[in-house]
């Protein structure tokens, strides 16, 4: 028999059981969907993080003081003063970094900020103006630094949207105004713009100061917690970090590059860990919704099994008129798979369907700019798996069919 | 050679107590004979027809087919045997039910090294054979008991095949239908088609060349019917 003429016959033997086909198939329809809703919204997640890493810029390079992490036992702790201001000023040569264009010291903490009764508590960045560039967030209200405020360490703050709610009563004019941290009286010369809780730097409650008077007047110290670099072009990347390990080391008199006290972070290596983090949390979601595939599988082991019994006339006749226990088999595993096959048909279409629309609701209720990606290898993924299933699960009751005995069969009633 | 040849026949269904089915069976049946199987229920019948048809192994005893015995073929060769040399006709006519009459005629066809382009040709044939030409595509389910039995034979003919067996072909049917089932094997067997009828219905047997009555798995008669019974002449009456 040639598979054209047994994949009719499976054909029809499914369509004369429509309705119980449907019924049969809706375990493998939710799991696809489940898989596919899963891994398609997993993409759209990662497309928007790596999206937003990206908006930072691709030439931007981290310098972090302490020395990379080599293991759980080793303490990040260790030279965390290790960034001064002689650092910048070197890197700042064009001698030592020549591709360099901007460069941002960066201290940061937590700490109470209080106006009147009012408080909140916040995360203080001591940076420069190019913080602005960099994040791409301007005041909606006020203004930035002038040079002259960051060198004379004035004690000027320009504050989060979230923080200006938290101190402020909403017909309260914020600009101008003083609030209190650590007993030091700030003044607000700007206010930035509400970005949303799905950024991922969100200034929302944050107060940002100049590095010089965050250092003095609130951190009391001499080092910096991060340097922020900027390459002039993404070209340059590569040589900019090696430039700038060899400037520091010459400052800090390492010779060895295993005893670096600091290290670097791009932000391509930044990418590539938020997408590894990404992909193992969709695995793992699609490997929850994959059990249900188990199930479904199992109900058409059992629906198939009830098929075969109920169809031991037919059986027992096909044999009588010359099919052999091949034929019967086939036709029975045909069955099973083209049932898990357009199970996962339409599986994957209701579940690019339903996150076609999250995609929508996503963008036009959160506001976040969530593109739509067909995920066809997950697609592919869906139809292997589904007639996999259908395989594994239909093998049994081909099987017991195969075997019927086509006496008894003719004879059951 | 005889087409069909059975010396000492035994059949033994252990099922935790043994019971005899046939008991010693011996006979041969000629190319184009018409022979009718009779006996009450019970009596090794349906039992017999299993094992001429290859649907059943004999426990003891030899039958041979085409002058070969059933050891001599393959699982796979049997079910050629079945699908080439033998036709089937069920008392419950087992058709494919929501199937079209064509579909059910050329189910054989399906399982059997027959081209593919020949299918409709040779479905057709068979059923205008049996004058269902204005059925074609309907459905098995609509049709009447008479017509269902009719498409039963053409699908047992479509393969050409060298012996019909009929298993009680017309217990399901009114007078009217069974007698125009009983002249399409008349018919067949006048063009030179060996049939073999299981029957326990006497007016049944004697449109036979010839009768073999068992009793309790062993034969009681062997003989040839004198008068033999012709649609043409003699109403088929139940």
């Amino acid at each position: 028999m040639t598979l054209k003429n047994a994949l009719k016959t499976s054909v029809r033997g499914l369509k004369t059981n429509r309705s119980r086909s449907f019924l049969t198939i809706l375990g493998i329809v939710i799991g696809i969907t489940a898989i596919i809703l899963v891994m398609s919204l997993g993409q759209g997640a990662q497309d928007l993080i790596l999206g937003q890493i990206q908006s930072i810029g691709s030439k931007t390079i981290s310098v972090v003081p302490g020395r990379h992490p080599t293991g759980i036992s080793d303490s990040l702790s260790t030279f965390t003063d290790s960034i001064k201001n002689k650092d910048v000023e070197d890197l700042q040569k064009k001698s030592n970094v020549p591709h360099l264009s901007r460069i941002m010291p960066i201290v940061f903490g937590s700490e109470t900020a209080t106006r009147g009764n009012k408080i909140h508590q916040t995360t203080i960045f001591g940076v420069n103006n190019f913080f602005a560039e960099i994040y791409d967030i301007y005041p909606e209200e006020g203004r930035l630094f002038s040079d002259e405020e960051i060198s004379s360490k004035a004690e000027v703050i320009i504050i989060g949207s979230k923080t200006k709610e938290k101190l402020f009563d909403s017909d309260e004019e914020a600009l101008g105004q003083k609030i209190k941290i650590k007993n030091q009286s700030l003044r607000i010369i700007g206010i930035l713009p509400k970005k949303g809780q799905f950024s991922f730097i969100s200034f929302d409650d944050a107060v940002i100061m100049p590095h010089t008077a965050a250092q003095q007047y609130i951190f009391g110290i001499k080092y910096y917690n991060r340097l922020v670099v900027e390459a002039d072009s993404e070209q340059n990347v590569d040589r900019t970090v090696e430039d700038i390990k060899t400037t520091i080391r010459n400052n800090h008199n390492i010779t060895d590059p295993e005893k670096d006290d600091f290290f670097i972070e791009t932000q391509a290596q930044a990418m590539e860990m938020v997408g590894t983090i990404l992909n193992v949390l969709t695995l793992f979601l699609a490997a929850i919704a994959a059990i249900s595939l188990v199930v479904g599988g199992v109900g058409i082991m059992n629906i198939m099994l009830v098929s075969v019994t109920e169809r031991t006339h037919e059986i027992g006749l096909r044999k009588a008129i010359g099919a052999t226990e091949k034929n019967i088999l086939v036709q029975f595993l045909l069955e099973a798979i083209l049932l898990t096959l357009l199970g996962g048909v339409i599986g994957i279409i209701l579940g690019a369907g339903f996150s076609f629309l999250a995609s929508l609701a996503l963008t036009k209720f959160a506001g976040l700019n969530w593109g739509f990606t067909f995920p066809i290898s997950a697609a592919l993924l869906g139809l292997g798996v589904s007639a996999a299933v259908g395989l594994i699960f239909g093998i049994y009751p081909a099987r017991q069919a195969a075997r019927k005995d086509p006496i008894e069969a003719l004879r059951y009633e | 050679m005889s087409l069909i040849e059975v010396k000492n026949l035994e059949k033994i269904y252990s099922d935790g107590v043994e019971t005899p089915a046939l008991q010693g069976v011996s006979f041969n049946i000629e190319k184009g004979e018409f022979v009718a199987i009779m006996g009450p229920s019970g009596s090794g019948k349906s039992t017999l027809l299993h094992v001429l048809g290859f649907l059943d192994h004999p426990t003891k005893g030899e039958y041979r087919f085409e002058g070969k015995t059933l050891a001599d073929y393959s699982k796979k060769e049997i079910a050629q045997i079945r699908n080439k040399k033998l036709g089937f006709i069920f008392q419950m006519f087992n058709l494919l039910s929501r199937t079209s009459v064509l579909e059910n005629v050329k189910l054989p066809l399906i399982y059997s090294d027959v081209k593919e382009s020949l299918w409709n040709e040779l479905s057709l044939k068979a059923i205008e054979q049996v004058g269902l030409s204005h059925r074609i595509n309907y459905e098995t389910n609509q049709l009447s008991g008479g017509e269902k039995q009719r498409v039963a034979i053409a699908r047992a003919l479509i393969n050409n095949p060298s012996v019909i067996f009929a298993d009680e072909p017309t217990g399901n049917l009114d007078s009217k239908s069974g007698g125009q089932i009983m002249e399409i094997i008349e018919a067949l067997n006048n063009h030179g088609q060996t049939i073999i009828l299981i029957t326990h219905e006497t007016y049944t047997a004697e449109y036979s060349q010839r009768i073999i009555k068992l009793k309790d798995g062993a034969i009681e008669s062997d003989e040839k019917v004198l008068e033999r019974k012709h649609i043409h002449k003699d109403h088929f009456v139940k």
